[in-house]
């Protein structure tokens, strides 16, 4: 049976126009004239399966409309999801009402001017019209093979759309929809288990069968786990686990977090930190990335080289950023009013071109990590990150994998790690549970920081 | 609403009972939030959100389905009951067996939690001038670089029906506050924080827990400290009595009691996500989980205090409960569902399942997960030992996907000599594994010390829920510990 509801539209450019024009008519019964509207809808469903069944499977359909006015450089917000003129009314009174009660603040600034956004087209028609039936029998597959291998799976398999649009009293009124897909299956034997994960704007892009064979795979191949002592090892870090790990550092790549002096690259900006083989930039038009091309201010995503040749060059800027330190704002400002100012969110770390198999090959004794698990900053400035290792951890011997290893945690300084990756696969799209999506290679390091060893 | 909650659910549950559906459950909910927060000396987040929506969860050929909708129209309604009944049936293509739940008796109750002080009724300009005052002074320490200060109110009404004929109707008011220090200096950044860290401290209350947690009092020593951690020796690496505060025990006892005996993790409902749990069903009252002291609970009830996970009735119609978790040291229980109560032969659910909001499904969250307090009195716990590290706020957590190995880092240490302050320390970090920490618990302060804290940013499920939950604690004292390994080596 066809699921009629995720295929009709969701809030068009025109339909958001006129939610603004409620909006501003409101703002200027109260006598404001400033006026910005954030609008965004979703509607996403996944199909969630434990123990070779689908035990949760839910859908969901949302929407919002935040109002932002602007008094006299105060400013406030007030969110709703109801979208008739009264509801909005009262959104519009409450922002306006908060906005009285902040005191005029010099980094608050005029709205944003209209400028040229470029669309990206992100949005696949097929994931947007995805049936509860094709989650299912794509799971039933995934389950039949693990089941085959005589395991136990365990995962996601997840569809849906959203929208953003951003409109103000200025002109602005740029609007994004996209598509996003994901499955991920974790298989489980007796004392191992094995994980994959994918996401893509268009589900056909990955394929459910091949990840589930993959986690299998790593399940069957870990059995019986040794243990090694914790020390320093040389790792082949899976993309998932570089990005879930170096992915933590991103949000200091920010004016505002210098500015605060909480950024690791607080008297560190443009000298060298990382090895010379390390090559990072944001890019929201990257073909594999996903996300929205202007920011929660209305700016366009400009693309930023954050790294150069190991040495940290450009950081991010909202518009108040920007104009405390005299350049253009670079597009990565968060909706306002907030504190943390702007991040880079679409980031591409450039590969190289040793293949895993390769780097595998080119270790004596060394350990490959698929995944990392509950990531925590130790200490901001050193950026020390503690976690675990998960799902697909295995001993490196002469060249060969030879064993799966019980789990390790590791407490490993990220600036450290940039300075010892020995070898860059090509990048890819790569998608874990610590943080968001990205292009990102696996990495050889060498001296990879284990301290401790769990049970299992 | 043009039409009452009440009618709305009614109607939902209407659409949703169909031919082929054994249960189906509806909440509508209608929320209201303020956040405001400041940074050195300016206003931050200044921001309001209201929302109204539904879900309807129903058991149809046996398996379960789910929608949400904010579409409150009698179509988008209707709608929305037939994709669940269509989540559901599709459900069945991989069906091992069909769901079975533990009975449940028909409740009907309006409840709504204490709030002596509607925190939505005190002006916004009276909350920031409050933030802005603590902001101010702790920026009149020279060393502090980065003054941060926060609150925030939240209240859901709940209107839960279910096709058991359950009418529940609920209001919750949370609120919370804290604020934070940061000193940059040479290489390093040093961080205090009051009540707690990571937004302070958050409980089922109005705006009188602002008003008690007399933030301005408190500015100046956070201010001290943080800046003072700078010429403060490293924490040692080594293996030595610890001693935790009820903050940071309190997320200890989340982290390593809290989330292992999530019955739903522990049956594999959570394995490619949160993980698993180390407390398979054979461990049941067989496991010796800690010391003769170490006693936990989980409880919802309005007597175990005004918590984040304090309520009448669960996301799934049971009422408020108390289990015992660990009795004297011996694991006795985990936290149910209907469902997972009923697949380990239990009974009766003991009533966990929560949802955030009405575009989610419930799970079996943590409630008040709490350590009981102790018999010793504070100079006990301090002076029972010749030498100890005493650890105060949370820094860093992490543990492992089965909760055994774990990691936390805390703002600040100091050494204690025959009871005494000696000497204070920088970077602490302690970690173990969870069974032998908890047996090496050698003390526990009583009540005298004991708070009901609150952990706001509890995630857990595919799509992911952030909930928040309650973990009474006072401090307590651990035997032969390891810590500074995470800068160690």
């Amino acid at each position: 049976m066809a699921d009629e509801s995720s295929a009709a539209p969701m809030l068009s450019l025109e339909r958001c126009r006129e939610l603004f024009g409620i909006a501003q008519q409101a703002a200027q019964s109260f006598g404001v004239s400033d006026v910005e509207a954030l609008v965004a809808a979703h509607r996403d469903a996944l199909t969630r399966f434990a123990n070779n069944t689908i035990h949760q499977n839910v859908a969901e359909q949302a929407q919002w409309l935040s109002i932002r006015v602007l008094l006299d450089h105060r400013t406030a917000r007030a969110t709703t999801n109801r979208f008739d003129a009264g509801s909005i009314r009262n959104a519009v009174e409450q922002a306006i009402a908060l906005a009285k009660s902040v005191a005029p603040d010099s980094d608050v600034l005029p709205l944003t001017e209209p400028s040229a956004i470029p669309r990206l087209e992100r949005f696949n028609q097929a994931t947007a019209e995805a049936t509860p039936g094709d989650r299912a029998r794509a799971v039933t597959e995934a389950i039949r093979l693990v089941e085959g291998a005589g395991q136990t799976a365990a995962g996601i398999y997840s569809t849906g759309q959203t929208m953003e649009a951003i409109l103000n009293s200025r002109g602005v009124a740029a609007w994004h929809q996209e598509t996003l897909a994901q499955f991920s299956i974790t298989s489980m034997a007796d004392d191992s288990s094995g994980w994959a994960k994918a996401s893509a704007v268009a589900r056909q892009d990955f394929d459910p069968v091949a990840l589930a064979r993959s986690a299998s795979e790593k399940a069957r191949l870990s059995r019986s786990p040794r243990e090694v002592p914790p020390g320093r090892y040389t790792v082949v870090l899976e993309p998932a686990a570089v990005l879930d790990l170096v992915g933590q550092m991103f949000g200091d790549f920010s004016a505002t977090a210098l500015n605060d002096k909480r950024s690791f690259l607080t008297d560190r900006l443009g000298a060298k930190l990382f090895g010379e083989n390390i090559h990072i930039s944001d890019d929201v038009a990257h073909p594999l990335q996903a996300g929205v091309p202007f920011d929660g201010e209305g700016v366009r995503r400009r693309k930023l080289t954050l790294v150069e040749a190991g040495v940290p060059r450009e950081v991010a800027y909202a518009r108040a950023s920007a104009q405390r330190a005299g350049v253009q704002p670079t597009g990565h400002g968060f909706p306002l009013p907030n504190e943390i100012g702007e991040a880079p969110l679409n980031i591409v770390i450039a590969g190289g071109d040793t293949s895993v198999e390769q780097m595998i090959a080119s270790i004596d004794r060394g350990i490959l990590v698929t995944r990392l698990w509950y990531i925590r900053e130790v200490d901001p400035y050193e950026k020390i990150m503690t976690g675990m290792t998960r799902d697909g951890t295995f001993l490196i011997e002469s060249g060969r994998v030879v064993a799966g290893l019980r789990n390790f945690r590791f407490n490993q300084s990220i600036i450290e790690l940039l300075n010892n990756v020995d070898a860059l696969s090509p990048s890819r799209r790569a998608s874990g549970e610590e943080t968001f999506d990205m292009v990102v290679p696996a990495m050889k390091v060498r001296d990879f920081h284990f301290t401790e060893v769990t049970r299992f | 609403m043009l039409v009452s909650m009440k009618q709305l659910a009614l109607q939902a549950l209407d659409f949703a009972l169909r031919p082929g559906v054994s249960y189906a459950d509806v909440r509508v909910i209608e929320s209201r939030e303020r956040e405001l927060s400041t940074k050195n000396g300016r206003p931050g987040q200044v921001s309001s959100a209201e929302s109204q929506g539904l879900g309807i969860r129903v058991l149809a050929e046996g398996c379960w389905g789910f929608a949400a909708t904010d579409e409150l129209t009698k179509a988008g309604v209707e709608s929305a009951a037939k994709l669940a009944i269509e989540i559901a049936r599709s459900s069945a293509l991989a069906k091992k067996r069909d769901v079975a739940l533990a009975p449940e008796e028909k409740h009907e109750a309006v409840w709504v939690s204490p709030c002596r002080i509607d925190p939505f009724s005190v002006s916004v300009e009276e909350q920031l001038g409050l933030l802005l005052a603590v902001d101010a002074e702790l920026r009149r320490n020279p060393g502090i670089t980065l003054a941060q200060t926060s609150m925030g109110f939240h209240r859901d009404r709940q209107v839960f029906v279910s096709s058991l004929g359950s009418v529940i109707d609920q209001t919750r008011t949370t609120s919370g506050a804290g604020f934070e220090a940061l000193s940059f200096h040479e290489d390093e950044i040093q961080k205090r924080s009051y009540p707690n860290s990571f937004g302070g401290q958050h409980q089922l209350k109005g705006y009188e827990l602002i008003q008690e947690l007399a933030l301005l009092e408190h500015a100046p020593r956070v201010a001290e400290q943080a800046v003072a951690l700078h010429s403060a020796d490293q924490c040692p690496e080594g293996r030595f009595d610890l001693i935790l505060d009820g903050s940071q025990l309190g997320l200890q006892v989340h982290e390593s009691i809290g989330h292992p005996i999530e019955l739903d993790r522990v049956l594999g409902s959570e394995a490619n996500y949160a993980g698993m749990s180390f407390l398979t069903l054979d461990k049941l009252n067989t496991l010796r989980y800690g010391s003769e002291l170490v006693n936990a609970v989980c409880d919802a009830r309005l007597e175990h205090g005004p918590g984040l996970g304090t309520f009448a009735f669960d996301d799934e119609g049971v009422s408020a409960q108390r289990a015992d978790i660990i009795r004297a040291g011996q694991f006795v229980g985990y936290m149910t569902s209907r469902e997972t109560a009923a697949a380990i032969g239990q009974t009766r659910s003991n009533g966990t399942m929560r949802a955030t909001g009405w575009a989610r499904l419930p799970l079996i969250r943590m409630t008040n997960v709490s350590l009981l307090p102790g018999e010793q009195t504070i100079e006990e716990v301090f002076g029972g030992v010749s030498k100890a590290i005493y650890m105060e706020t949370n820094r860093s957590w992490s543990i492992d996907d089965k909760r055994y190995n774990f990691q936390f880092g805390c703002e600040i240490a100091w050494e204690i000599r025959d009871g005494q302050r000696v000497r204070m320390l920088k970077n602490p970090t302690y970690s173990g594994i969870t069974t032998e920490f908890w047996n090496a618990c050698s003390a526990v302060a009583n009540r005298d010390h004991w708070v009901l804290w609150g952990v706001p940013n509890c995630g857990k499920g595919q799509p992911e829920q952030v909930i928040g939950t309650g973990h009474g604690a006072s401090p307590a004292r651990f035997h032969d510990i390891a810590i500074g390994a995470a800068y160690g080596g």
